[in-house]
């Protein structure tokens, strides 16, 4: 689905992009590709959906945000796809997915994030959802996180 | 370090897209009243104090063939760090949280295959002797991830 120059591009821009005035023509140069050659395969990348956006990936934790709970409910099949929608358009609600459950353990199929300055902004931001999914959550719960682990993004692996 | 307006303005502009254009970067400085200069010292400052984690291409495995699949395991404690160091070895966890629940760490398998998401949670689950449960999405509600700063 990629060629081997797009991939190569991809290698070398998942470090990130230059901040230099022209990092576009920086990055064609280290890979021996005209300017405007890379830029048109961004852009093929990006109408493709391989690449989302080109942007900054803030640190939640350094902007004051200290709180972050991922919310986990346990929402009827039925009502699923209209619901999540709806928690999906909350403005503080940052991912939202459906995800399979894992019975018995873990009964959660709706799992939203929220973030906050505290806790008490979280458990406030977490209410407003229950009222949404009323009668059809049978279950919830909220983890929040303690601890970045690891925060790299996609690394591809090289080949060859 | 402490954040000004500009950094704000700055940090919030930032999370939408870079255009693709010879000067990106200028044409994002004249949204925000800023010179080119300014407006690139204050993010290799803002990268440089990790308030930035990243700065480029947000890819997605999935529109290049691969997957992504959220993934948690429940470790007990005095043995953390040392399931930890063997998870985060693995190129495919693209990140990894500390959560508070039996299951206690969450983290994100991205490859290049479908396939591969099954041979990387295998593998930890041999290497660690612990279950890895899988949670791939099976509906997105929102993509948009901004965080007012």
């Amino acid at each position: 689905m990629i060629d081997a120059i797009d991939r190569q591009i991809i290698e070398t821009l998942q470090g990130g992009l230059p901040l230099t005035p022209t990092p576009y023509a920086q990055v064609a140069n280290d890979l021996g590709l005209k300017e405007t050659d890379l830029i048109e395969r961004l852009s093929a990348l990006k109408a493709r959906g391989v690449i989302r956006r080109i942007a900054a990936a803030p640190n939640h934790y350094k902007l004051g945000m200290t709180s972050n709970g991922m919310t986990v409910w346990d929402v009827d099949d039925a009502s699923i796809t209209k619901l999540g929608a709806q928690i999906g358009a909350l403005p503080f609600v940052t991912h939202c997915y459906e995800r399979p459950r894992a019975l018995p353990d873990w009964p959660y199929n709706l799992f939203a994030m929220v973030h906050g300055t505290d806790a008490t902004e979280v458990e406030a931001k977490r209410a407003e959802i229950a009222a949404i999914l009323g009668d059809a959550c049978r279950a919830k719960d909220i983890l929040y996180s303690t601890r970045i682990l690891k925060k790299t993004g996609l690394r591809l692996k090289k080949k060859g | 370090m402490t954040l000004d307006d500009k950094d704000r303005a700055i940090l919030n502009r930032m999370q939408d897209d870079l255009p693709l254009t010879s000067h990106p970067y200028v044409a994002v400085a004249e949204e925000l009243g800023l010179s080119e200069t300014e407006l690139l010292d204050r993010l290799t400052r803002l990268k440089e104090d990790r308030v930035i984690t990243r700065f480029g291409p947000f890819f997605d495995a999935a529109a290049m063939g691969g997957a992504f699949c959220l993934c948690a395991m429940a470790v007990p404690v005095e043995n953390f760090e040392t399931v930890l160091t063997k998870v985060n070895a693995h190129p495919e966890v693209a990140h990894n949280y500390e959560r508070t629940h039996r299951l206690n760490m969450w983290f994100v398998l991205a490859t290049e295959t479908p396939e591969g998401i099954e041979a990387a949670a295998d593998a930890i689950e041999r290497e660690t002797g612990i279950q890895v449960l899988r949670f791939p999405k099976l509906q997105e509600f929102f993509i948009g991830f901004r965080v007012a700063a």
